[in-house]
């Protein structure tokens, strides 16, 4: 004979009652868990995504920010082209540690998206790109035979999806162009796994853009002097700089206005369910109004009876709780599913990272949760005077 | 030589309408001595249940004396009142009031519980034996007869071996056979073991059976 043991036999019966309560508690526990999880794993992955493009910043030719924002992380540039001088400027300055040029360029296939037609994207690059990024690894072919040559090294993703592999011919539409692939990096889960890569000078030559570059990305020596950098580059005309930690910042941004909103809404489903469950809870006392009496009159003292009806709104906040962190859990899959249609730009990685240490927070925030709901339920009871509570039922 | 269990003096106790004051124990003198087997008799409305509850210690009294087992608890509060009547006053309610979610034997086990006394299923069988109803431990409330239920609800009250037991109309809501046969559990209780028994019956042939009546008419003693 315990607390424990005598408040489930409770809350067995009335199921129905009891099951919606908690199901209510497990909902909002879900919500706030997808949530909370959805803004770790969003920022963790968008960090990621940003330290595996290698530089710290990039040049491009002056535009619209946050369109060229959005264009790099999809691996273009803005698409507006700068003169290769520039590149030949920064790359003497002596706080560079690595530089790599590059040129995008898009090529339309009729024959893609099920002969709607889409883009392919062509990235024009140097030697310096495997400098800037010592992680690309070959997963078959290696790097291009020369300065000028009609090869292409795929992406691990580009590959897979038009099943392509080393010596096959890829055909260039609409400008007559043939390249051999000599390669297929591993899967790096950056943008770069979706694109097709050529040489720099074969890029300029083959959609016609000599001495021209949509992008340079820079890694300085020492992360410190950035702003110094930067600022001595504002004197130069037609070009802008992209520090990536201000890309993470206005990306982190545009996400944080829904996130306020998300949380709100999260908030008020707590809010809701705790209601919910000092209302049943509250409900279940009257109706055992009798039962209160006679334990009173067997000796319960006051706090005998607060800890029978705490421990019932204590039991039904873990048990909603721990099915919302379940809920959480196995729906992350599909939140995710949603999120990416929704956001402006969706990283690649897991979205949603729901870690032990947000289960557990949420599993203490649910026995919380039920402990102030229940506090007024159980004063409600524990004052009940024995002798109108016995009579009540007569 | 017996002892005193209850003795009152001038017990009263005032309900304040917001017309008028109604006196519903008016000025109770009385000695209850271990042992004994007291019914309390009167009509509808003549107190029986509210001076039942002052001495089950279950409400707080308005004015007079009233000394338990030679403690004076006339001054103690309705909330301090629960130290005096756990583990020494047994309860029989009108309605079995058993807790329907626990099973005969676990609402027996229930009472040394609140308590604070050693839970022991053994006494908790040996009084559901005790009462006839053995087989009957595993069953919830709602599976047993009015007449079972109360006597469950007699081996309850027994399982914190209490110095009295207060037994208001628990035959109220039997019909004659079983209440002779709860009747004659309370009889056999106080004439084997000894208990005191203080019993509010509306059911004169019952009161004819006990050795000692105590008449009510408004609140006051009659002889
Ligand atoms: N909480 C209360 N507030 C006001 N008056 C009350 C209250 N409880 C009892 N009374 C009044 O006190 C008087 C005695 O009531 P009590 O219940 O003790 O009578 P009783 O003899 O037990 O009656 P019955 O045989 O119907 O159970 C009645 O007039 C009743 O209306
Ligand atoms: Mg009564």
């Amino acid at each position: 004979m315990n607390t424990i043991t005598i408040s489930l036999k409770n809350l067995k019966r009335k199921k129905i009652r009891s099951a919606l309560t908690i199901g209510g508690v497990a909902v909002a526990v879900a919500v706030l868990v997808s949530l909370l999880g959805f803004d770790k794993g969003y920022q963790k992955s968008l960090t990621d995504n940003i330290d595996k493009m290698g530089y710290q910043l990039l040049v491009t030719a002056k535009g619209c920010p946050y369109e060229a924002a959005t264009m790099m992380l999809k691996g273009g540039g803005g698409l507006r082209y700068m003169e290769q001088k520039v590149y030949d400027n920064i790359r003497t300055d002596v706080r560079v540690d690595k530089i790599s040029p590059q040129l995008v360029a898009t090529a339309f296939d009729p024959d893609l998206q099920k002969g709607q037609g889409g883009y392919t994207l062509y990235m024009g690059i140097n030697d310096d790109y495997l400098k800037l990024k010592p992680w690309a690894k070959f997963k078959s072919g290696k790097w291009f035979s020369g300065g000028d040559v009609n090869e292409v090294i795929i992406g691990f993703e580009a590959a897979e999806f038009e099943t392509r592999s080393v010596g096959d011919e890829v055909f260039i539409p609409g400008i007559g162009q043939i390249l051999k692939v000599v390669g297929i990096f591993e899967r790096t889960g950056t943008q770069d796994d979706g694109m097709m890569f050529i040489p720099l000078a074969s890029a300029q030559r083959i959609f016609s853009l000599p001495g021209k570059l949509t992008g340079i990305g820079v890694k300085l020596k020492d992360i410190h002097q950035i702003t110094k950098f930067e600022e001595d580059l504002y004197s130069v005309p037609e070009i802008q700089i992209i520090s990536m930690a201000q890309v993470r910042g206005t990306i982190l941004n545009l996400v944080s206005s829904a996130k306020v909103l998300a949380n709100a809404v999260a908030f008020i489903a707590i809010f809701i369910a705790a209601i919910g469950v000092m209302n049943t809870i509250l409900m279940s006392v009257f109706e055992r109004t009798q039962e209160i009496g006679i334990s009173k009159a067997m000796g319960a003292s006051r706090l005998d009876v607060f800890k029978f009806i705490w421990s019932e709104t204590i039991l039904i906040c873990t048990l909603g709780g721990t099915i919302g962190c379940v809920l959480a859990i196995a729906g992350s899959g599909f939140v995710e599913f949603i999120i990416k249609k929704i956001l402006p730009y969706a990283p690649t990685g897991k979205l949603v990272s729901i870690e032990p240490k947000l289960l557990i927070s949420a599993l203490i925030g649910a026995v919380i949760l039920g402990m102030v709901s229940g506090i007024y339920p159980a004063w409600r009871a524990s004052s009940m005077k024995p002798v109108q509570a016995i009579r009540s039922a007569e | 030589m017996s002892t005193v269990v209850i003795k009152t003096e001038k017990l009263t106790k005032l309900y304040k309408l917001s017309a008028e004051i109604v006196r519903a124990v008016d000025g109770v003198d009385l000695e209850i001595m271990a042992g004994e087997f007291v019914a309390i008799m009167g009509p509808s409305g003549s107190g029986k249940t509210t001076l039942l509850d002052m001495l089950g210690c279950l409400d707080a009294i308005t004015s007079g004396k009233l000394e338990i087992m030679g403690q004076d608890v006339s001054q103690i509060s309705e909330s301090g009142l629960v130290n005096i009547r756990r583990g020494k006053i047994g309860f029989v309610f009108q309605d079995f009031s058993l807790l329907p979610t626990l099973t005969a034997l676990e609402n027996v086990q229930l009472a040394p519980f609140f308590a604070r006394q050693k839970d022991s299923s053994a006494t908790a069988k040996r009084l559901l034996e005790m009462v006839g109803l053995s087989e009957r431990a595993k069953h919830l409330p709602r599976q047993l007869s009015g007449g079972e239920k109360q006597r469950v609800a007699i081996a309850r009250a027994l399982a914190v071996n209490p110095q009295f037991l207060i037994a208001d109309e628990p035959t109220g809501h039997l019909d004659s056979k079983n209440s002779q046969a709860i009747f004659e559990l309370l009889k056999e209780l106080n004439s084997k073991q000894g208990l005191t028994v203080i019993l509010a019956t509306h059911d004169l042939g019952l009161g004819k059976q006990c050795k000692r009546i105590i008449s009510l008419r408004d609140g006051k003693i009659q002889n």
